[in-house]
């Protein structure tokens, strides 16, 4: 058995390091790019979103490595997404690519289910293998998020240009490369310095940006046209409202580690717009939107895939908020466009409207 | 005569304008693209060049458009701003107190809301362009009247007929069905303008408060048909500013005046640069799956920038060779 699984921005890693924890061989396919959304764009449904099509072109490029069994999570409505594994599987199939399937479900809703999911692919492992192995991977996610931030932090106030780049590239194919805890522990000490000796200038003011949306759009780079770096280098520190520790926490342990954003804090934040769950994270995204304005940033920005129904339903409710808060909401819509000089006049013009502003205030 | 440069360089027109130290637009060039921003603006600085006074001194150059990093690039720019921010600066200082620009050009529309002086909200056309100025060319070449006479003939309209707006191909059907059965051109014309304007609210102004004073610019505010169909669906009076067409390039030598006084000096190359000779080009990166375009610019041979890479591996190769 060669698995594999989906892209979603550096989901790479953790999940890799819990798999191979389990002493699974692991082909992890090639980073998204304009060919993986070829290929998608090619062999998936013309109507489908981004994310099914960069997933499709993953698994295609990943078979061309060998791999002949895809690992991926399923879900239950409103949002398309759940029977996403299904169709992509069926149209591999249809290729002729043979390949096996094995769709983890949400725990809450299929426990048993799960947990026949996971035997399956752990083998003859024993259960406390099993758990070993998903908090190596947890941990390992804690660690992608630690470097994700810092490298948010340290963008906007970097002396030259490029250098948290490097830094951070070269930080996560440290926690990258780590097949034990102890390994770990020490790749996460060197990523620590690393990202600690960019040179920044502290006294800088930047304007600070909340992200919220759809969460593939919003972890993963290549599909929103690496948003993150782009605001970075315009001078916006950026914070988001899903990081892959939370969403692990959130979805695989129901929220037991402590002290982190939950679901429920953000649908609590909501409740004077949105009371009711409209599939996907449509509902965090505005709970997370009024969280960001009461926290005093100076803008948010809204990003899914065109098409995306329970972010349309939120963005049809943020101007409301907006009308509230007084904080700037814009809303960008990523597809298979690759030309960013779009994306990119829009983040400059927002940016400038929240640097002005941010002048005026203090004046 | 001392004052600054303001380079505008669109997908359709590149314009080109000079204002003096208290920000009165002096000359104004109007050029089209025609595919080759970098010979129409270097054509564009020579004409300006002549129509200057002797002895006249650029103490700033501001660029904004599509187009403006290249632009930038070529002249020596010391501010290049999206056409956002150009706008904005550009139609507060002739409108002051302005509360809603409406923008319509060639290829793109956009709404931008200031409150106080500062710019609060915008919205760009995203994914349709049947709001813009080159639908309403393409259909004015179709019924054979010229543009310029497109917006008088609107006005002759009694009762305008219903087109629908939310599509360019629908409009177009229903356009000439309506032509088939009869309906004068007047008529046809106003109808058009209302489907036009109800598409532009509906999409690019959709949940945007629009307040007075509300400012239309661009180059389709040329079109009285137009700005009477806003007047009668927003039910407020339009101001449409002198030079509503080169706003974007009035708002770029506004923001060059500011980073040059800011700056002290001036980064412009002179107008020597008409006479050099520029070449871009564009090679794909084979370094990984991506495969990058990237464009290259040289200036007598010397790459001066590369842009288009994702990882940064060509456009940082030429910062650091810069610092060197």
């Amino acid at each position: 058995m060669r698995v594999t699984f989906p892209h979603m921005g550096n989901l790479f890693i953790p999940v890799k390091g819990m798999l191979q924890y389990l002493g699974l061989d692991v082909v992890v396919p090639p980073p998204s790019s304009k060919k993986t959304l070829t290929i998608g764009a090619k062999y998936g449904p013309e109507f489908a979103c981004l994310p099914f099509k960069l997933n499709l072109g993953n698994f295609v490029e990943a078979h061309e490595q060998g791999a002949d069994t895809i690992v991926m999570a399923g879900g239950c409505g409103p949002c398309r997404f759940g029977y996403y594994a299904q169709i992509e599987h069926a149209i591999l199939k249809d290729l002729g690519y043979d390949m096996r399937l094995i769709v983890l479900e949400p725990p809450e809703k299929h426990l048993s289910e799960l947990l026949a999911k996971i035997r399956e692919l752990a083998g003859n492992k024993s259960w406390w293998h099993i758990f070993q192995a998903v908090r190596f991977g947890y941990r390992k996610a804690k660690a992608v998020d630690e470097v994700e931030m810092a490298a948010l932090w340290a963008r906007p106030r970097e002396i030259t240009p490029g250098d948290t780049e490097k830094a951070y590239t070269k930080a996560l194919k440290m926690l990258d490369k780590a097949t034990s805890t102890r390994e770990l522990m020490q790749a996460e000490k060197s990523a620590d310095q690393l990202l600690s000796a960019v040179a920044v200038d502290n006294k800088k003011t930047v304007v600070k940006i909340g992200l919220v949306g759809e969460i593939y759009t919003l972890l993963d780079p290549f599909s929103n046209q690496y948003m993150e770096r782009s605001l970075g280098r315009l001078g916006a520190e950026v914070d988001r409202s899903i990081y892959l520790s939370e969403w692990v926490n959130e979805h695989i342990f129901r929220g037991l580690a402590r002290g982190m954003r939950t679901r429920k804090k953000a649908c609590l934040a909501a409740r004077p717009y949105l009371r009711h769950f409209v599939g996907g994270h449509g509902q965090e995204s505005v709970g997370n939107a009024v969280n960001f304005a009461q926290a005093g940033y100076d803008g948010i920005i809204q990003v899914f895939p065109f098409t995306c129904m329970p972010e349309i339903v939120a963005e049809s409710i943020l101007p409301k908020m907006r009308a509230d808060y007084g904080t700037p909401v814009m809303t960008i819509i990523v597809d298979e466009h690759t030309g960013e000089a779009g994306t990119l006049t829009r983040l400059e013009a927002f940016v400038d409207l929240l640097a002005r502003k941010k002048e005026a205030k203090e004046a | 005569m001392k004052g600054y440069i303001g380079i505008d360089v669109g997908s359709v027109s590149i314009n080109i304008i000079f204002i003096d130290d208290g920000g009165v637009v002096v000359e104004a060039i109007y050029l089209r693209t025609q595919g080759q921003p970098i010979t129409m603006v270097q054509k564009g600085l020579k004409e300006l060049h002549g129509r200057l006074p002797k002895g006249s001194k650029i103490r700033g150059v501001g660029t904004t458009g599509s187009g403006r990093n290249l632009a930038g690039i070529i002249v020596g720019a010391d501010a290049i701003k999206n056409e956002i921010t150009a706008h904005a600066i550009a139609t507060s200082q002739v409108v002051p107190g302005v509360q809603t620009i409406l923008e319509i050009g060639g290829q793109d529309s956009k709404i931008i809301i200031l409150r106080n002086g500062v710019v609060t909200d915008f919205a760009m056309n995203t994914v349709c362009a049947a709001g813009t100025g080159s639908f309403l060319d393409q259909q004015a070449a179709r019924l054979n009247i010229s543009i310029d006479q497109f917006g008088k003939i609107a006005l002759g309209s009694k009762s305008a007929v219903r087109i629908a707006g939310r599509c360019a191909v629908f409009a177009e059907s229903d356009m000439i069905h309506k032509q088939q059965m009869g309906c004068g051109l007047p008529d046809i014309l106003a109808g058009l303008c209302e489907a036009l304007v109800r598409n532009y609210l509906n999409n690019v102004g959709k949940g945007k408060e629009i307040l007075p004073p509300v400012v239309f610019q661009g180059g389709v505010a040329a079109n009285v048909g137009m700005i009477k169909a806003f007047e009668r669906a927003l039910e407020l009076p339009i101001k449409v500013p002198p030079y509503y067409n080169v706003m974007g390039a009035v708002g770029a030598a506004l923001l060059a005046r500011e980073s040059a006084a800011k700056r002290g000096y001036s980064l412009f190359k002179g107008f020597g640069i008409s006479d050099m000779r520029y070449k871009t080009g564009s090679f794909e990166c084979t370094g990984c799956s991506n495969l990058c375009e990237v464009v290259q610019v040289t200036e007598d041979g010397g790459v001066i920038a590369r842009w288009g890479d994702r990882c940064g591996k060509w456009s940082n190769a030429v910062r650091e060779e810069k610092i060197s």
